[in-house]
């Protein structure tokens, strides 16, 4: 008896190793597999993607509640010992936002009397559906973020995601219960802009850091540091004007831009429908491949 | 019969419970802590699980386990699929090769261990994802990452070393 389990033990053991080495070899070739898969079907990995983003996002949308009270709480306290510091900047504030109030009012005015009269015809009106952030996802390699809503009229993907300071990235894939946004400091992030004073057009491209950069501009462009920088409607992804940020830096490793949004105070953002078809349109693109 | 059936299950839950913990950790890892800067350097809290899970249980941490826990990871963070469940793989497959330079040693040495791994898990993600996107991935954050990831080992150990004690202990 002793014998023979000996015996077992000395012929399946280096089996067992064996086929363990293979299993694990295998697991290694499946994960270069899934890379190369890929970077050639787009759509199907997406399709997975929000697959398994679908059904985790339940728990996330669960556990993230916690934090974002525990979170709140913190910040009331932070508020309650600068009340009378933040009272005293408000109360400026409010005089200086009046005086703009009355200029801008003065040139509402005009802007409706000029269109008036040159036949001009208005942009479309967006419309948006608010969404809470329930991951904040990437590290180090990808900045992109999850919401709690899934596909639904006006969620669609290229849409622009913004708060109230600006924009923040892009709709990157829609799933039943979930929407992953693509920040525009993600490495994959490509946003025509605009520099607001000059009209002078260019890239915004994300390098996964928090300072986008801006390329492709036109030769003999001058940037300067504290321009602002918004959207420009090429491509037609975007509407035209979304604050996205200010100048950083203008230096020989290029012009980095400092977002109006900081990415760690996301809590609520609103996906913004203007009924435009973007640069994205797959089905489209795929419809006149077939053409062809 | 029926006590021999909730004996089983029971085993057969504590069994899970490694998986179960790294995949919570790939969740928390996620989370929305609105800390300003922290969602760039969270600490790789799924890659010190399974290092450690590695030295400690590898029978409990099989490597289809980590296959998953680096899929599950790839697609929650938008990372290109199958990047972290390279890394994840040839973090788990070192260990598991090398293990008895690790197994039974003092904490320093297990420490010093995973700040080498989790380097070499870094420098291959960072080769990775520049290959996969043709770009220089910038190098600073995952330095930060790095070092903020070798700072909370110790508390992750800690816990672990308490759960194995609490529940693993007679597996």
């Amino acid at each position: 008896m002793k014998e023979h389990s000996r015996f077992t033990h000395r012929v399946s053991a280096p089996i067992r190793s064996l086929t363990h080495r293979f299993a694990f070899l295998g697991l290694v070739i499946a994960a270069f597999a899934l890379m190369l898969i890929g970077k050639a079907d787009v759509v199907m990995m997406e399709r997975f993607r929000s697959q398994v983003t679908d059904s985790v996002a339940p728990i996330l949308d669960m556990i993230s509640r916690p934090v974002a009270t525990a979170n709140e709480v913190i910040s009331k306290v932070r508020v309650l010992t600068e009340i009378r510091h933040e009272n005293e900047s408000l109360r400026l504030d409010k005089e200086r936002l009046l005086h703009w109030q009355t200029v801008a009012r003065k040139l509402e005015a005009e802007n409706k009397a000029l269109r008036a009269q040159l036949n001009f015809v208005p942009g479309p009106v967006a419309s948006y559906v608010t969404a809470r952030v329930i991951a904040d996802t990437g590290g180090a390699f990808a900045h992109s973020l999850l919401l709690n809503i899934g596909v639904r009229p006006g969620v669609n993907k290229g849409q622009a995601v913004v708060t109230g300071d600006g924009l923040i990235g892009r709709v990157a894939g829609v799933g039943d219960r979930s929407t992953r946004v693509l920040l525009i400091t993600d490495l994959n992030s490509r946003i025509p802009v605009l520099i607001e004073a000059t009209r002078t057009r260019a890239i915004l491209a994300g390098n996964n850091t928090n300072r986008p950069r801006l390329i492709h501009l036109p030769p003999g462009a001058t940037v300067s540091p504290g321009d602002r920088i918004v959207t420009s409607g090429h491509g037609g992804a975007f509407p035209v004007g979304l604050p996205v940020g200010l100048v950083d830096a203008v230096n020989d490793g290029g012009i980095s831009v400092q977002p109006f949004v900081p990415r760690d105070r996301l809590e609520y953002v609103r996906v913004l429908d203007y009924g435009l078809k973007g640069i994205l349109d797959e089905d489209k693109i795929g419809s006149e491949v077939l053409k062809d | 019969m029926k006590p021999v059936f909730w004996s089983r299950l029971d085993t057969t839950a504590r069994r899970l419970t490694p998986f179960g913990l790294t995949v919570l950790l790939v969740l928390i890892n996620v989370l929305p802590l609105q800390m300003p800067g922290f969602a760039r350097v969270m600490p790789l809290l799924p890659l010190m699980s399974i290092y450690l899970w590695a030295v400690h249980h590898p029978n409990l941490m099989p490597a289809y386990a980590v296959f998953l826990i680096g899929l599950l990871q790839d697609t929650l963070t938008g990372t290109p699929l199958g990047v972290n469940v390279m890394a994840y793989l040839i973090v788990y497959g070192t260990v598991v090769w090398q293990r008895r330079f690790l197994v039974g040693k003092s904490f320093a040495v297990i420490w010093v261990g995973f700040s080498l791994v989790g380097a070499g898990a870094m420098v291959i993600t960072w080769l990775l994802i520049s290959s996969y996107h043709s770009v220089l991935a910038s190098p600073d954050a995952m330095a930060f990452q790095y070092l903020l990831s070798l700072g909370v080992f110790p508390l992750l150990s800690w816990l672990f070393m308490r759960w194995q004690q609490a529940f693993l202990s007679h597996l």
